[in-house]
């Protein structure tokens, strides 16, 4: 029949053109420059529109930042608060006069901080995407942009019209490509005896397969100080976003992953790569058991020919405006840490994985129909526990020097807090504090009495 | 491509909250916004695992009873207007407040008295009007953790009391609080300005 005829040319004409000009190049590592050419457009599309929006909304001139895609103002918008705070510590907020008995205006002080954290607080914010300054043309981020002009929606709709039906086809087409080549490299390769080819073949299974992963997300990336790249037998830490940080991450080198067995697809997934080179699967079971789990890593990175452990040790996706509390578990395993930041640019597409509003499909559904991923990823320099240093120190030592270089806020909250309670530990301190005050100056006024 | 930001339709009853509570239009609107953003399940309005997610809440010696205070007589969830109510105790005092209220009209929800009830209530735990001795030891318990004997709470507590109660009932009734306050600045203590 004609009409199946014609599908199918299309069809192999169009895997002919995604294998020549995408998948060939991958296996390469070369790029043919069309992602740049694709990424120059977007860039002047957005400024074009942003010029729009600030010429038609001249008010917004004064308030914004102009032009282009303004990093720095997205970084403030981030920590601008929205009451007036007063930081002062407890002894001042507790009006500081007093030789200080117990007052019943003490519950003053209490109820105000209270309230202020009710109205605003420094963590939920942290748990949604981050709020654009300019619009980028995608209807998701549209809430405080009203209705500009016509030639702005004529663009809006041509994005649309782009996305959805020329790109995301596309990555899915390359999605679908990559995730099948690495379930099928990985078990071939795990076919054959250990040597030095198989963890090249490996290594080469991985790069390439991540590269096309990555392509189908439309992601550029830069990295910055490439000599700091993590070597063998070291333990690679990374701020948390998203998923992707792992195939961002494995575009430029080969980690072994750490995390739990899980069923479904990424079972699949994890099944396969680990024939090929030696990840650590833990089950849910192993993972409650510290000691276990710290034991496996350690004989890890013992071995000098395995490769880096990647680790997250937020333990959570965060929004990438902030780097919360380092878990200090992977901190006691020892060996030589090297931190990486990495940081996206809101502009172009949100990475953040908001797993209590998306399930996994619609996360990758709005990845593949934004514009692109465009991240930084900056290596640093390794860091080792220094003496006298415990396990905790050493995290947050680490934690401070990924939020510098990313640019991102510190925050010492747990990421956990997402999902559940704060520890009551942190409560206690406050307690502490209040009864140092109220008791601890030595007089009791029984003793008065 | 709608806009939020001017839309006041979308808070209910915008007109008379604004009336009753004192917010402004700009004030109302994030406080809005903030309570979608505590609302994780839109459902409309919180719950207490709601304002427990908070964590500078969570951490706070007080926290439990000041979440109470948006639950009053046992009710399950606290919508916007009631939320809003609650907030506006902690509005600074309005420059122009003090004289010029017509005295009619209902006392504002920030004025000193009513800050001074809504302190009282955190304390006042079976809503009878007074601060017995056992609910002081109470408060007192939830700021100092374990950190204190139960002996010393106790002669905090009988000495705050003693010195508070009158009228000799052993308790603190409202009154007799206010009028061991009068002295203090409740206006600093007790309010949180919104920016612009």
């Amino acid at each position: 029949m004609e009409g199946t005829e014609l599908a199918g040319k299309i069809l192999s004409t169009w895997l002919t053109l995604v294998l020549g000009l995408i998948l060939l190049p991958s296996a390469f590592g070369v790029s043919l420059g069309i992602s740049e050419i694709y990424m120059k457009i977007l860039v002047k599309t957005l400024e074009g529109s942003h010029r729009i929006t600030l010429f038609n909304q001249p008010q917004w001139a004064t308030i914004r930042i102009e032009k282009g895609v303004p990093k720095e103002s997205v970084k403030n918008s981030a920590s601008v608060g929205i009451i007036q705070r007063d930081e002062s510590p407890m002894e001042k907020g507790l009006s500081g006069l007093r030789g200080r008995d117990f007052e019943l205006s003490d519950v003053f002080y209490f109820s105000k901080k209270g309230l202020e954290a009710i109205v605003e607080d420094e963590v939920t914010q942290r748990f949604s995407s981050e709020e654009l300054v300019s619009w980028n043309l995608l209807t998701r981020t549209n809430i405080n942009f009203q209705y500009i002009s016509l030639r702005l929606t004529m663009v809006w709709v041509l994005g649309v019209i782009v996305r959805y039906c020329v790109l995301l086809p596309l990555r899915v087409t390359l999605a679908f490509i990559g995730i099948s080549l690495l379930v099928m490299g990985t078990t071939l390769v795990g076919q054959l005896p250990d040597s030095s080819l198989k963890s090249w073949l490996s290594e080469l299974v991985h790069l390439t397969c991540c590269r096309i992963c990555v392509r189908s997300l439309s992601g550029t990336i830069h990295y910055h100080n490439k000599q700091y790249r993590p070597q063998k037998g070291g333990i690679c830490v990374a701020n948390h976003t998203s998923p992707i940080d792992v195939f961002i991450l494995t575009t430029d080198g080969c980690y072994a992953m750490v995390g739990q067995v899980q069923g479904g697809l990424m079972g699949i997934i994890q099944r396969a790569i680990v024939k090929a080179c030696p990840h650590v699967w833990f089950e849910r079971s192993e993972m409650k058991d510290r000691h276990l789990v710290t034991k496996r890593l350690k004989e890890h990175i013992a071995d000098r020919k395995k490769l880096p452990i990647l680790i997250f040790p937020e333990g959570t996706c965060i929004n990438n405006t902030s780097v919360m509390m380092f878990k200090k578990g992977s901190f006691e395993i020892g060996g030589t840490i090297h931190p990486v930041a990495i940081k996206y640019n809101p502009q172009f597409g949100d990475a953040f994985w908001n797993s209590s509003k998306y399930n996994m499909v619609s996360y990758l559904l709005r990845v593949m129909t934004s514009w692109a991923i465009v991240c930084d990823v900056w290596y640093l320099p390794p860091m080792t526990r220094e003496e006298g240093e415990d396990a905790a120190q050493f995290a947050n030592r680490v934690k401070s020097a990924i939020a510098v270089q990313g640019g991102l806020t510190e925050l010492p909250w747990d990421g956990g807090l997402k999902r559940g309670k704060v520890k009551d530990a942190f409560r206690e301190e406050q307690q502490k504090n209040y009864s140092k005050m109220i008791v601890g100056n030595g007089s009791l006024n029984s003793e008065s009495n | 491509m709608g806009s939020r930001s001017s839309h006041a339709a979308l808070i209910p009853d915008a007109d008379s909250l604004r009336r009753e509570t004192g917010f402004s239009q700009a004030s109302l609107l994030r406080l809005y916004h903030r309570f979608r953003a505590l609302d994780t399940n839109k459902k409309g309005y919180l719950s207490r695992m709601d304002l427990q997610q908070i964590g500078a809440l969570a951490v706070n010696p007080l926290g439990d009873r000041i979440i109470d205070s948006f639950f009053p007589d046992g009710s399950l969830q606290v919508d916007f207007p009631d939320f809003v109510r609650v907030l506006a105790h902690f509005r600074p005092a309005d420059d122009e407040d003090a004289g010029l209220r017509d005295p009619r009209e209902p006392e504002p929800l920030n004025s000193r008295m009513n800050k001074l009830r809504f302190a009282f209530q955190l304390y006042d735990l079976d809503r009878d009007g007074k601060i017995s001795r056992h609910e002081m030891l109470q408060v007192l318990r939830l700021m100092v953790g374990v950190q204190v004997t139960e002996e010393q709470l106790e002669s905090i507590a009988e000495r705050t009391v003693q010195e508070a109660d009158e009228d000799g009932d052993g308790a603190v009734s409202f009154l007799e609080f206010a009028k061991s306050l009068e002295k203090m600045d409740i206006e600093q203590k007790m309010s949180i300005r919104i920016l612009k």
